[in-house]
């Protein structure tokens, strides 16, 4: 038979097995290789810290007791898993986007980030939770005793207690070694996980072990061991329908509530598709954990003596069978449960205490300035520290006072109960927008209110209630009788405690939801909640502006540590693109901030300390919205102004560019009339003087006469011309010419012109036209006439300027781009530079020589070609004057 | 022996009207048709009097005046100015300029042998 002390010695050695996997986990972790760490069976293994020492022991206890209603413990979770989709997977995917680091946090985060009703969910969590802590010690404690019995040693009372208070101050340390290692939950406890999934298997391995020995090695196989069981009054027991479903309805809802569930199901879940391997996983782990339970408590109780307490048969079957090695596995089975538990539970009720208790007095004591100056990552740390040894102590005192008296599984009903009283306001929160702090805080307290009345304070026993008090209700009021509310008697306590508790819970729920008006950041957080799939945006805004940067860096630095924070801080400078360490305190970074904040210190503690440097403890969107509307009506009344002023500069601008027309207009009229009346008056001084010449003087001789009246024949002839001119050119710069359109080729166009271009040339000097006929078979669709008066312009220009002794004009056609180019070239002096830009304007004269035009020639070709959407441009070095004219290409149809 | 005159002026049919009429009435007239070297020409055979028109070729009629008038050895001569302008404007300007006389074309001939005549007292 092994010694207590062997025994101590193994449990030691696990012990230091657990550390060191732990430990090994961290480093991996740490050095990156958490892949494997972080595999959906892990996460399922992780899961199995529901399996309890309570299942572990209890189940084999509650099946000799009554019969299959254990099954209804598994059967509870294994719905939930099955339907994952629906409930868990926005569970964890708000759990991830917002970083809930609890249920507390998580009920505070729907709510508005209310402290209140973070501090009722971890108060009523602890409550809850302790007693079940207290119910782990017990069972280590117990199982210690079954062998130091079994060894035939002497142990008493005290033995017991010390047992417990030494696996209490254990279980505290390794907790606060391997819980409070990282300060942000987001990161996740890599060593407690992988050694929670370790104690996973070492359970299901101890009570498949003792399954196998009890079914082969005891009872002779499996035929023999059914034969048992039908002896056993096990399957004669009656199934109770109302209290199974509420035991399936309150171990599913448990499952989803209890802190330490919450901490491995949500926040310490690396991976929303890991949800999809737990969801056949996990149920057929409990399937597994559950398969020998009927067996090992039939042969139990065929085999051990009638005082045996059932509970501990796992234990005593293979004990009192001399099977050691099996006694041991489930001796350390039982210990994985109870540990793993407390660890885990530790963990989340600590972060929830020190979040939402230690954290928000320390702030309000500390006072504004703390959060810059005081380091709060050691003050979280310490808390949470604090905090693990608190609760577990807190467990250990229970089982101390208590003394280890009821059931094991009525010990577990009364924490499940307590802990769904969370229920509504979680599913509420998480499904139904209208749900409200108030609605919340009421169903809270009213469903722990009952709670406690009804289920926990009866059961601590006679200290609390004397027999009467339940009897006859307090004060002899009948109706307050803790277990027959209103006069409802008859029922099963656990489910007259359920039924009321929930039932009133969820109707102040309700009904102070829709009687209650939600606050603007609740009724964000519950957009953001309720459709978290479509949301993913922050979940309200800071007003940035008033934060200093260099303060909040700070702040972050307390809690994220420096490297942390100011690796985070150069990520967002960098995503800003601002140089530098220090972004702007935008609004979208300080929403990045406070999450980051909200994985170490929880939703509220990190609103309110953004809050304190940032300015106002929290903006409310009333705020905002006014903000926005004052805004938005400046901005509507600027844009006013800015539309009306815009319009005013217009219609300046428009007066001063009409003025500025008018202006040009009148110089250019004055221009022209000063030109006209030069042009006209001209001629008519020629005329005049010779008509009176010839009026006045007598003795002219007849070719005097003769001569004078040709001068005046010819000037007339001129002035008819300049009058024609300038008619032609008012026309159409007036834009009313109408243009005769027609087909025509090229060639011909240009045989007409150079024709009627030399009418009247003298026979000495005569313009020898150069042309390439083979490129002129061009069809065009134009004016041709005017396109025949500008050619003429054109070549009468060259006839009448170029003073080459041999003067030759060269006619090139050529396609460029989308424009047919015809360039007249003849080889004269050309024009000069700086009269090139005026030989286009009216009655501009360049040469002195006396060549009888207007000058309005080339001023009619830009008109001419501007009308047929071509131009006409001088062509310069060519060696003498080029004229080049474009037409378009649509005016111009290839020949072919 | 006659007066000479010089007729700064280019286009050519007015040239001849008026070197005709003048010279029936005995004036020795030469005419030049350039407002760039009508200086030179004026210098080298400084006439009794003038007809200047305003519009030539290179330089204004008015600049050539102003020129005259600058020139000591010059600055005596009459001048009677012809203009195709006959904006009040340019009456102005002529007169600033230091014009003796203004006419406007068309002109009557007896008004301009009037004029030529008025502005050099036979002697």
């Amino acid at each position: 038979m092994i010694s207590f002390n062997g025994l101590v010695v193994i449990c030691l050695a696990y012990v230091a097995m657990l550390f060191a996997v732990a430990f090994t986990a961290d480093r991996f972790a740490r050095k990156g290789h958490s892949r494997w760490l972080r595999s959906p069976i892990v996460y399922t293994l992780s899961l199995s810290i529901y399996a309890t020492a309570w299942t572990f022991y209890g189940a084999v206890g509650s099946a000799a007791r009554s019969g299959l209603e254990y099954i209804t413990i598994y059967l509870g979770p294994s719905l939930v898993m099955f339907g994952w989709w629906w409930l868990l997977r926005k569970l964890v995917r708000i759990g991830r986007s917002q970083r809930i680091t609890s249920v507390a946090d998580l009920i505070s985060s729907r709510f508005g980030k209310s402290n209140l009703l973070a501090v009722l969910v971890t108060i009523l969590s602890v409550i809850a939770a302790t007693p079940y802590i207290a119910l782990q010690l017990q069972s280590v404690t117990v199982s210690f005793e079954v062998f130091a019995n079994g060894g035939g040693t002497d142990t008493g009372e005290v033995v017991g207690r010390n047992t417990a208070f030494w696996v209490a101050i254990g279980l505290a340390i390794f907790t606060v070694i391997f819980g409070t290692r990282n300060l942000d939950a987001n990161e996740r406890h890599h060593g407690v996980v992988m050694a929670i999934a370790v104690e996973a298997v070492v359970k299901l391995t101890a009570l498949l072990a003792v399954g196998i020995f009890v079914v082969w090695g005891l009872a002779g196989g499996v035929s023999q061991t059914l034969e048992v069981i039908e002896a056993s009054e096990l399957g004669q027991w009656q199934v109770h329908g109302g209290r199974w479903a509420g035991l399936i309805f309150i171990s599913g809802a448990a499952f989803l509530c209890l802190p330490r569930m919450f901490q491995v199901l949500v926040v310490e879940a690396a991976d929303e598709d890991h949800l999809r391997t737990a969801s056949w996983a996990f149920p057929a782990y409990l399937m597994a954990m559950s398969i020998f339970v009927v067996p090992i408590a039939a042969v139990g109780l065929a085999v051990l003596p009638s005082d045996a307490n059932p509970d501990l048969f796992v234990l005593t079957l293979p004990l009192s069978q001399g099977a050691e090695g099996v006694a041991v596995l489930s001796f350390l089975g039982g210990f994985s449960s109870a540990t793993s538990m407390v660890i885990v539970a530790a963990i989340a009720l600590s972060t929830m205490v020190s979040n939402h208790i230690v954290m928000p007095i320390w702030l309000r004591l500390a006072g504004g300035r703390a959060t810059i100056s005081g380091d709060v990552r050691n003050v979280v740390l310490t808390a949470r520290r604090v905090s693990i040894v608190s609760i577990v102590l807190l467990g250990y005192m229970y089982y101390a006072v208590s003394g280890g008296g009821s059931a094991l599984a009525a010990i577990g009903l009364i924490s499940f109960v307590g802990v769904v009283q969370v229920l509504p306001s979680m599913i509420g929160g998480i499904f139904w927008r209208g749900a409200t702090r108030t609605g919340a805080v009421a169903g809270l307290v009213i469903g722990s209110v009952i709670w406690l009345y009804t289920f926990f304070l009866p059961s601590i026993g006679i200290e609390v209630f004397s027999e009467r008090t339940l009897a006859e209700g307090p004060w002899g009021l009948g109706w307050l009788r803790p277990q027959a509310l209103f006069g409802i008697a008859g029922l099963d306590p656990f489910l007259h405690a359920l039924l009321w508790s929930l039932a009133l819970n969820a109707l102040a729920f309700f009904g102070g939801s829709v009687l209650s008006f939600p606050t603007p950041v609740e009724r964000l957080q519950g957009a953001q909640f309720v459709n978290i799939f479509q949301h993913s945006g922050g979940p309200r805004s800071w007003s940035s502006g008033v934060a200093q940067t260099e303060d909040l860096l700070i702040m972050a630095q307390r809690i994220l540590g420096p490297g942390e924070a100011i690796a985070l801080f150069r990520r967002e400078a960098e995503r800003q693109g601002v140089r530098g360490d220090l972004p702007e305190p935008r609004p979208d970074f300080l929403e990045t901030l406070e999450r980051e904040l909200a994985g170490s210190v929880g939703a509220a503690t990190a609103h309110a300390m953004v809050g304190q440097i940032v300015g106002g403890t929290s903006v409310s969107v009333q705020d905002l919205i006014a903000v926005a509307d004052e805004s938005a009506q400046l901005m509507e009344y600027s844009a006013r102004l800015e539309a009306q002023s815009a319009e005013l500069s217009s219609t300046a601008r428009q007066l001063r560019e009409a003025n500025d027309k008018l202006t040009r207009l009148s110089v250019q009229k004055d221009a022209f009339l000063s030109q006209i009346s030069h042009e006209l008056r001209t001629p008519m001084s020629s005329i005049r003087a010779f008509s009176e010449i010839l009026r006045d003087s007598g003795g002219l001789s007849a070719e005097e006469q003769s001569k004078f009246a040709s001068i005046i024949h010819d000037e007339t002839i001129r002035l008819t011309r300049l009058l024609d001119d300038i008619l032609d050119l008012s026309v159409m710069e007036n834009g009313r010419v109408s243009l005769n359109m027609r087909e025509g080729r090229l060639c011909d166009v240009l045989d007409r012109a150079v024709a009627a271009g030399s009418v009247g040339e003298s026979d000495e000097v005569s313009l020898e036209v150069r042309r390439d006929r083979s490129t002129e078979d061009i069809v065009l669709y134009t004016d041709l006439d005017r396109l025949s008066q500008v050619f003429i312009n054109i070549i009468s220009n060259a006839r009448k300027y170029c003073e080459a002794a041999k003067p030759r004009l060269t006619i090139r056609v050529r396609e460029q781009n989308r424009a047919l180019a015809i360039d007249f070239i003849d080889n004269g002096q050309g024009i000069p530079r700086d009269s090139r830009d005026v030989i286009f304007e009216k009655f501009a004269r360049i040469s002195d020589q006396r060549a009888g035009g207007a000058g309005l020639g080339l001023a009619i070709c830009r008109q001419v070609m501007e009308r047929l959407g071509g131009t006409i441009t001088y062509l310069p070095g060519q060696g003498g004057a080029g004229f080049r004219v474009l037409l378009p290409r649509k005016a111009a149809l290839a020949a072919e | 022996m006659s007066k000479r005159l010089l007729l700064i002026e280019d286009e050519p049919n007015i040239i001849e009207a008026i070197s005709f009429i003048l010279s029936r009435d005995g004036w020795h007239v030469a005419s030049h048709s350039s407002g760039t070297t009508a200086m030179e020409r004026l210098r080298a055979e400084p006439p009794d009097v003038v007809i200047l028109d305003v519009m030539l070729p290179g330089r204004s009629g008015y600049e050539v005046l102003r020129d005259i008038r600058d020139d000591p050895s010059l600055a005596k001569i009459p001048v009677l100015m012809l203009t195709a302008r006959g904006q009040t404007k340019d009456r102005e300007l002529a007169e600033r300029a230091g014009a003796n006389l203004f006419m406007t074309k068309p002109f009557s001939n007896t008004e301009v042998l009037e004029a030529v005549r008025a502005l050099v007292p036979a002697t």
